[in-house]
């Protein structure tokens, strides 16, 4: 078990890619916090999963976008489980529109979610693994902060600005024994493209060169490699998690 | 332990050097090799020893040892 006595807080891990990772970290040996806003109910199912594969979690509920919730919820986690060592920043939302229509609210929530939760979280976290001089922080983006895609503008920006956040922040904590790298995924199946229009979703696949949707595992397995040891030497990195969708 | 010990306690751990370099005089970034982040850690670790707050415009001027063991005689003395 790579990541015995490792504690790690996945952010969104109620459902879909989150919830995979936090999943498949608990597998690896690691005691998880299941972050979670507003599905308390399938936020426990994750933690009743990990518990029943023998592992160790809790369910901490905060809304990654509200800096005192933050705090508090960090400050749980550590009494709970003890010092964060894995921060996997996956909480995200979409409010799709054209750019010409798309409304103050929509561009707002998402940056706030997507990328200043980020930015709140790691702020939070750091402290502490600076000072035991060891961390592994893996922040979530999306091909489509490579690619583009039209009527999510404000999506791609707020993925694309967890790369320049991630490569910068690897940069400053490089010393101290942390790493920060960057998960892409591609098209991948979970109730964030479930609610895509059919016709989207088939135009999506037929550009993947895989031919098929990728598992939230396939994401995950990634973002546990990072959070290993094995990835020591890796930081300020992108991996794409894509079947060769760009 | 004096308030002057544990300052110096807490800079030579900071920075990973011996107490015996953690003179007065010594600056941080000159003699003993700290980088911005070093200086962040150590006016946080400051904060959580000493129970206080140091504004970024406090923290700019700490550049020496001697700096530092004015600045928490001083708070700690209020």
């Amino acid at each position: 078990m790579d990541l015995a006595h490792k504690v790690a807080l996945v952010t969104g891990a109620s459902r879909g890619i989150g919830r995979a990772v936090a999943l498949e970290l608990a597998r690896a040996g690691a005691a998880v916090a299941v972050n979670y806003t507003a599905s308390e109910g399938p936020a426990r199912e994750v933690v009743q999963e990990i518990e029943r594969m023998g592992g160790k979690a809790i369910p901490v509920r905060f809304d990654v976008a509200d800096p005192e919730a933050v705090a508090r919820g960090v400050k749980e986690v550590e009494e709970a489980l003890g010092a964060i060592d894995i921060l996997v920043n996956n909480a995200g939302i979409t409010r799709d529109g054209l750019l010409v229509r798309l409304k103050d609210e929509d561009w707002e929530r998402v940056l706030s979610v997507n990328l200043r939760g980020a930015f709140l979280v790691t702020r939070a976290v750091l402290p502490g693994m600076m000072k035991r001089r060891y961390g592994r922080i893996i922040n979530i983006s999306s091909v489509v902060a490579f690619s583009g895609n039209p009527g999510q503008t404000n999506y791609a920006a707020s993925k694309a600005g967890l790369v320049g956040f991630s490569r910068s922040l690897a940069l400053e904590v490089a010393r101290r024994g942390i790493t920060v790298n960057v998960v892409a995924p591609g098209f991948i199946e979970t109730d964030m493209t479930a609610a895509l229009p059919e016709k989207a979703r088939e135009a999506l696949l037929s550009r993947v060169p895989m031919g098929r949707a990728g598992t939230p595992q396939e994401v995950a397995h990634a973002v546990v490699f990072l959070a290993s040891d094995r990835a020591s030497y890796i930081t300020g990195t992108v991996l794409h998690v894509n079947g060769g969708l760009w | 332990m004096s308030v002057e010990e544990k300052v110096i306690k807490i800079i030579a751990e900071k920075l990973n050097v011996s107490e015996d370099q953690v003179k007065p005089e010594a600056s941080f970034v000159d003699d003993l090799g700290a980088d911005s982040l070093d200086l962040v850690e150590l006016v946080m670790a400051m904060e959580e020893e000493f129970g206080m707050e140091i504004s970024d415009e406090e923290a700019e001027k700490l550049r020496t040892v001697g700096d530092v063991l004015n600045f928490v005689r001083e708070r700690v003395k209020e």
